[in-house]
């Protein structure tokens, strides 16, 4: 037997002082981290215990909501659960035509303003400011907000609606849209601009075919949440299902709201489905 | 072979266009299906256009109605509610971290169990994967809304709202990065006789912790944004004042009201980013972060 030598020692040592160290900056996250949880549950009026009572409740309105369904009599009992099919269907349509009509019109937008805002195509410094303020407004201040505003100036429907998704869809697609611009490869546009092509002609030429791909990817994803939304402006008056779900949540027609539910949730994930088939579509096509 | 470009002249472009007709054009089938695609396109947006009576005369009076509101927005007036505005907002900003909090507590087992790599029982990852889109495929005011004819007006409906949801978004973002981790640590991990847990705890956390922090920190960002309006459906914070201030018309304090949330929540942007790269690093954003 050998004595450990003094570089194992010395090892030891200063793994330990490593590891105390980690332990220490660990423990003063969580400090930091259950200080702003208390703070919040202050602010917030978060209490465990209203939380367990209110449980209960949860549960007693979630058992509510299921319907009757006997297997002896299951098409009669389906047929009652889903009493308006046709009305139901024809709102879901629209929920999704709105979301569509929305993408279309915000990715119009960002289209046309993203090259103003990034830093390598800017036109000028004024431009370049005001178009990111713009899309940082547009994406920050809630659609339902501009839905709650825009109801007031395209009277009660889904044109209000519209509006509003597409507004708050231009500001979000609009920093990505930017972002994209700012990271392609510059060479080029320095070779369309060599041979005297104008800006339009830079964009179209040396900028659009790198990034299109990208901005498809955006664009779906974008209607994918476009879709969630399109579900809800209509608690304020905007059009799509969420008036007819509004109602049935708000005067307590139970069997309504898991029915509503459940054919929002498969049109979501039908939605979503979609998109990702298309996406991998398209991201196939350009490895080829 | 190796051609001179001064030699092609119209007809050796012909007859190279005749020889390799693909190399010019696309084939009919393939030209046909971009025209059907284009004409559908084209068709659906019109119809939309029509249905949803989208005219420019339309447009054009409301954006008269929207120049006149904007115009009565200022100057943004505080009113006399100030503290009260200031609470609420804070109220938000509490809820949306809560919210964020214990959802991502609970999302990590589920996320867990939504990982092919983890559930081998291939019908319980399926269902398990279906209950967090389930979460996630309802928006987050619908769930406010419920929660406030359930447990009531106030806060807690709206932490209720975003917790349930952003277990959902966060169940998923979590169990993508578990399957895109290295299988070759937690491999190891089993081959020294590790448990389940401990290949959990040793072979596949510390990957993706820092996706999963940044995951959170995203979610974080982004319910700041979405929690300032859950308040419209009475489910507590900001929300509330802003969209009662807009029914009544006083359009100068909503305006101010706004640009409370405005500088909110580029304040939470700006920290969050600090936390981010204190955290992080310069370790790698991962495309899951935009989803």
């Amino acid at each position: 037997m050998t004595s450990p030598s003094a570089t194992a020692l010395e090892f030891e040592a200063h793994y330990r002082v490593l590891g105390t160290r980690k332990r220490l900056v660990t423990l003063a996250y969580s400090a930091i981290l259950l200080v702003a949880f208390g703070l919040s549950a202050w602010v917030g009026e978060f209490d465990p215990l209203k939380l367990l009572r209110s449980l209960p409740r949860v549960h007693e309105y979630a058992v509510k909501t299921l319907p009757t369904l006997s297997m002896a009599n299951l098409w009669h009992d389906l047929n009652e659960w889903f009493y308006a099919p046709g009305k139901w269907l024809s709102l879901l349509l629209e929920t999704i035509l709105i979301a569509y009509t929305a993408t279309l019109l915000g990715t119009v937008g960002a289209l046309a303003l993203c090259f103003h805002a990034s830093h390598n195509m800017r036109r000028g410094a004024v431009s370049y400011w005001l178009v990111r303020r713009i899309f940082e407004i547009a994406r920050t201040i809630p659609d339902l907000v501009y839905a709650l505003i825009f109801v007031f100036a395209f009277g009660i429907g889904p044109l209000a609606g519209i509006l509003a998704i597409a507004v708050h869809s231009m500001g979000g697609s609009g920093k990505l849209f930017a972002e994209t611009v700012e990271n392609i490869d510059m060479k080029p546009v320095e070779g369309m601009r060599a041979t005297g092509a104008n800006w339009l002609q830079v964009v179209r030429f040396a900028i659009l075919p790198q990034v299109l791909p990208n901005f498809a990817t955006f664009t779906l994803w974008r209607f994918e949440i476009n879709v969630r939304t399109a579900s809800v402006i209509g608690f304020v008056g905007a059009g799509g299902i969420g008036q007819e779900l509004y109602t049935a949540i708000a005067r307590l027609y139970y069997e309504d709201i898991s029915a509503l539910l459940l054919l929002l949730v498969i049109t979501v994930m039908l939605i979503d489905y979609g998109c990702e088939k298309l996406r991998h579509n398209m991201i196939g096509k350009e490895h080829h | 072979m190796r051609e001179n470009i001064a030699d092609f002249d119209v007809a050796s472009i012909a007859a190279t266009r005749a020889r390799y007709p693909l190399a010019f054009e696309a084939p009919l089938l393939v030209r046909l299906r971009i025209r059907a695609t284009w004409l559908a396109f084209f068709v659906l947006t019109a119809y939309c256009f029509w249905t949803f009576n989208l005219s420019p005369v339309r447009l054009w009076q409301g954006s008269g109605t929207l120049v006149d509101i904007a115009s009565r927005m200022f100057p943004p007036t505080v009113g006399d509610a100030f503290n009260d505005y200031l609470w609420a907002l804070f109220q938000t900003i509490a809820m949306a971290f809560l919210g964020t909090i214990i959802a991502a507590v609970l999302a990590v087992p589920l996320g867990l169990m939504c990982a092919r790599n983890i559930m081998p029982v291939r019908i319980a990852q399926f269902l398990f994967r279906r209950t967090s889109d389930t979460l996630r495929g309802i928006d987050q005011v619908i769930w406010a809304l419920i929660f406030v004819r359930a447990v009531g007006l106030g806060p807690l409906a709206g932490i209720l709202a975003i917790i349930i949801s952003d277990t959902g978004t966060l169940a998923k973002l979590f169990s993508e990065a578990i399957e895109n981790a290295d299988k070759k640590q937690a491999e190891g991990i089993r081959a020294c006789g590790g448990n389940a847990v401990q290949t959990i705890r040793h072979g596949i956390i510390p990957q993706v912790l820092p996706v999963m922090l940044s995951n959170v920190l995203y979610i974080f960002e982004s319910n700041t944004r979405s929690a300032t309006i859950l308040g419209i459906v009475g489910a507590g914070g900001i929300g509330f004042y802003l969209a009662d201030r807009i029914r009544t018309m006083l359009w100068e304090e909503a305006s101010f009201i706004m640009i409370m949330i405005l500088i909110a929540v580029y304040v939470i942007d700006w920290i969050s980013k600090l936390v981010r790269r204190r955290l992080i690093g310069g370790a790698r954003e991962t495309a899951g972060v935009v989803h």
